[in-house]
């Protein structure tokens, strides 16, 4: 274990706070790493996790409060001198340049005069120790997701870091990824190095983590060991009440099909997007059909598809409750009773500078809030008050601009405004992405009520867990096609990662070298 | 056509190129860094000016060629300071400055109107001036046009081989990425926006120094804005910034010629003066319409402020 007494901390942080105009981030932040600890930074989103990291890593400064780097205390000016001091950083949004190669991306990184064919080397032989595949002269925007982490996991080894901060590693990789990226750390810290590991799943925490420090509200709410704690009892660490459990009825046979997709076929409009090829799937009535796979794989262009933002050249390639929907515009699609959530939510679940009672209007006018052409603001307003109200959203009233609300709460806001809408179908892109924990469940809650009451329901969705909790059906989405779908009772985590590197049975063998997968 | 033609139009075809290199290079390499600056025509003007006006007292062409590009990077300062230091709006600030350069410099410029510059010399390459063709054509020129030879080399260089250059293309890509790497986007992209306010500068200079040695108000005559647009159609890359800048130059010159030339042709003189802007934009959309080509190398932060607090 690391915690030998007689060892100098790596990094101590005594009382840091920092206060934004609006919110107070960290508030008197205690933490101490010891060399060759794993230790878990565990809190919901918005607990102040990710301020507290770019502290550490020079990207802002605390407002009070001291660091002790080894024993010595230390102003972390910059990311550069963190990085001279040995910390190095791997981001939740990556911090990679799309058009420079994986060698330019870590030269960006490293100090001294430019030498990419040296740097190549060095890449390859830490990309061997660590069991890190990547090849040095691709371009950034090619590699699968799985693939630019490793990137910006040897970017950071290749300066020796003697601490390493990931945020949210996971997010984006698929089962099988996860367990390789523990090996390496766990390596790496049997090497000394100290490892800050800042998560809200769990079950990852406990495997992997020695110690954990919880935050909540910007404050340290407790420290803990994780392997002697449940998930619960973490959970309830976290968000300070215990999690709320679902009811899943039995999903009923012979319903009608409300949405089906029929060898479904697009070239991507993006050069560096994946093409669909030959799918089809159907949803019916009352269930949820959850479509899981590595981000990057074809799900945008299956969204836009689905939803009419990129209406595709025949029309029986889509139905939306029997109606051939293939070459409609996403406002007719709507007028059949289809409600989408995009994943992107500023830009395309909401316009980020209009109110909220604005952008109810811009989905949900169906609902007797245009009259004659004109608008009926009362009616409007009093949908999103309504929305406001059902799901909780925490903003300063329906006159907000939508940019205004923190990402959790915009999402509950657009997914409350399509599920008010009482659509026939209903299809989301990563519902929860970014939300916490709470308002997460409660929003896998609402989807279950609107499955009771009929609705069909498609969820694209990069969260297993989520996938398995709610669906009652799972397809699996991977370089652009579609595996068969199987009722989520009868399969397993296991089975949906390998299908998710595209390895289903009757899968055809992959065409080029480069897998999109990690 | 006789061979003594084609040279003379080859000649004035690169003549004619040069400041739209020099210009357009510098807007480029401020692009890439991320920052729009629509000013090049103000900047151009400002060049022009100062660099007649210290030709006309000092006698010294070269010293000319110092003050349009200091002129040029005090007009760039100016744009930066209010771009970057306090993030105003990009498009309206460099608009702005672009109305702003060109008055200005009409007013400066007022009591040099009347006067005339001797013209700078040429200087002719030892041995290659004398090949039948293109030795007028290429190696008889005023010192400038090999600058601007020797610049887009430096430029295509620096962008694709050296580490700043790097860096740059780095700020321009992803600025929140580049600074949570630990670059300083606001100093990166200050160089940048003087370096291509200090080359707009130089074109300047070069027109009323060097192309028609003398002031006349608003003699840049909307080459700030080809410039620009060159740069766009050129999918940011330096050698196309050279096909775009003497095809240009090559229509200006050949419709030019025409008209001048007395040929009974049926074509409206009009048509012909547009025809320099039509085909260079036509052929710069054709050879840049591949989608992938603008996704590598159009800089994604294009005209969008950066602040390292947010």
């Amino acid at each position: 274990m690391p915690n030998a007494p007689s060892e100098t901390p790596r990094l101590v942080i005594k009382g840091v706070s920092k206060i934004y105009p609006s919110v107070i981030a960290n508030d008197n932040v205690d933490l101490t790493i010891m060399p060759g600890e794993i230790r878990a930074v565990l809190g919901e989103n918005g607990a102040g996790k990710s301020t507290l990291m770019k502290i550490i890593y020079g990207v802002t400064h605390p407002d009070k409060g001291e660091i002790l780097w080894e024993g010595s205390p230390v102003t972390v000016q910059n990311p550069a001198h963190a990085r001279e001091l040995g910390i190095g950083m791997v981001f939740q949004h990556f911090s990679l340049f799309e058009t420079l190669t994986v060698a330019q991306n870590v030269a960006l990184a490293v100090p001294g005069r430019l030498d990419l064919a040296g740097l190549s080397r060095r890449i390859e032989e830490i990309s061997g120790k660590y069991g890190l595949p990547v090849d040095p002269r691709r371009l950034v925007h090619a590699l699968s997701v799985g693939e630019r982490q490793r990137v910006e996991i040897i970017r950071c080894l290749l300066q020796n870091p003697r601490l390493l901060i990931l945020d949210e590693p996971t997010s984006v990789l698929t089962p099988q990824a996860v367990r390789k990226l523990f090996e390496t750390l766990r390596q790496l810290a049997s090497e000394g190095v100290s490892i800050l590991y800042i998560s809200h799943k769990l079950d990852e925490i406990q495997e992997l983590c020695h110690t954990a420090t919880v935050l909540r509200n910007g404050r340290v709410t407790g420290h803990c060991t994780p392997s002697q704690e449940t998930p619960k009892t973490m959970a309830r660490l976290m968000i300070g009440e215990d999690l709320p459990t679902f009811h899943h009825g039995e999903p009923e046979e012979g319903r009608e099909v409300r949405l089906r997709i029929d060898g479904l076929s697009v070239k991507s409009e993006d050069p560096f997007g994946v093409d669909l090829e030959d799918v089809s799937l159907e949803v019916r009535s009352g269930e949820i059909v959850g479509i899981a796979g590595v981000s990057g794989n074809g799900q945008q262009e299956l969204l836009r598809a689905i939803s009419g933002e990129e209406p595709v050249p025949d029309k029986r390639w889509i139905h939306v409750c029997g109606v051939p929907a293939g070459r409609m515009n996403a406002s007719r699609r709507r007028a059949l009773g289809m409600c989408f959530v995009p994943e992107e939510r500023l830009g395309r679940g909401a316009v980020p500078r209009l109110s909220l009672t604005d952008n109810v209007l811009l989905t949900a006018f169906r609902r007797k809030m245009v009259r004659f052409g004109m608008i009926r603001r009362k009616a409007a307003k009093t949908f999103a008050d309504d929305c406001i109200r059902l799901f909780d959203v925490k903003c300063g009233g329906a006159a907000s601009e939508a940019k205004s609300l923190s990402g959790g709460n915009l999402q509950k806001f657009i997914v409350g405004r399509e599920i008010l809408q009482e659509p026939k179908v209903l299809v989301l892109a990563q519902p929860t992405w970014g939300v916490d924990v709470g308002a997460a469940s409660f929003i896998r809650q609402q989807l279950l009520c609107l499955r009771e009451k009929g609705t069909a329901v498609l969820v694209i969705s990069e969260e297993l867990d989520e996938l398995f909790e709610i669906c009652d059906r799972l397809v699996v989405i991977a370089k652009g096609r579609l595996s068969p779908s199987k009722a989520t009772s009868e399969t397993g985590v296991e089975e949906v990662g390998v299908w998710m590197s595209g390895m289903w049975p009757g899968a055809e063998p992959a065409k080029d070298e480069a897998p999109h997968v990690a | 056509m006789q061979p003594s033609l084609l040279s003379a139009i080859l000649f004035a075809t690169i003549v004619a190129g040069t400041p739209l290199i020099i210009a357009a290079v510098g807007e480029l390499v401020t692009e890439k860094s991320g920052v729009l600056n629509l000013g090049t025509e103000g900047i151009m003007s400002m060049g022009a000016v100062a660099a007649f006006a210290v030709t006309v007292h000092t006698g010294s062409p070269v010293l000319g060629i110092l003050a349009g590009m200091t002129a040029g990077m005090a007009m760039g300062l100016v744009f930066a300071v209010a771009a970057l230091t306090f993030m105003a709006n990009q498009v309206a600030s460099g608009l702005a400055l672009s109305i702003f350069g060109v008055g200005l410099s009409a007013f400066i410029g007022k009591p040099y109107e009347s006067q005339a510059l001797p013209s700078v010399a040429t200087w002719n390459v030892p041995g290659l001036h004398k090949l039948p063709l293109v030795g007028h054509a290429f190696f008889e020129h005023q010192g400038l046009v090999y600058f601007s030879w020797a610049l887009l080399a430096a430029v295509a260089w620096f962008l694709y081989r050296s580490r700043l250059g790097l860096v740059l293309r780095a700020v321009g890509e992803a600025p929140v990425a580049a600074h949570s790497v630990g670059y300083n986007v606001v100093r990166i992209r200050y160089m940048a926006v003087l370096f291509g306010g200090a080359m707009a500068g130089v074109a300047g200079a070069f027109l009323s120094v060097f192309h028609t040695p003398l002031w006349v108000e608003g003699m840049v005559a909307g080459r700030g804005w080809i410039a620009l647009a060159l740069v766009v159609f050129a999918t940011w890359r330096p050698a196309r910034v050279m096909v775009g800048a003497y095809l240009f130059g090559g229509c200006m010159i050949t419709q030019m010629f025409v008209q001048g030339s007395g040929m009974h042709l049926n074509i409206p003189s009009q048509f012909l003066s547009a025809l320099p802007y039509a085909a260079t934009i036509i052929v710069l959309v054709i050879i840049s319409h591949n989608k992938a080509t603008i996704r590598l190398n159009s800089p994604a932060s294009l005209g969008q402020p950066f602040s390292p607090e947010a």
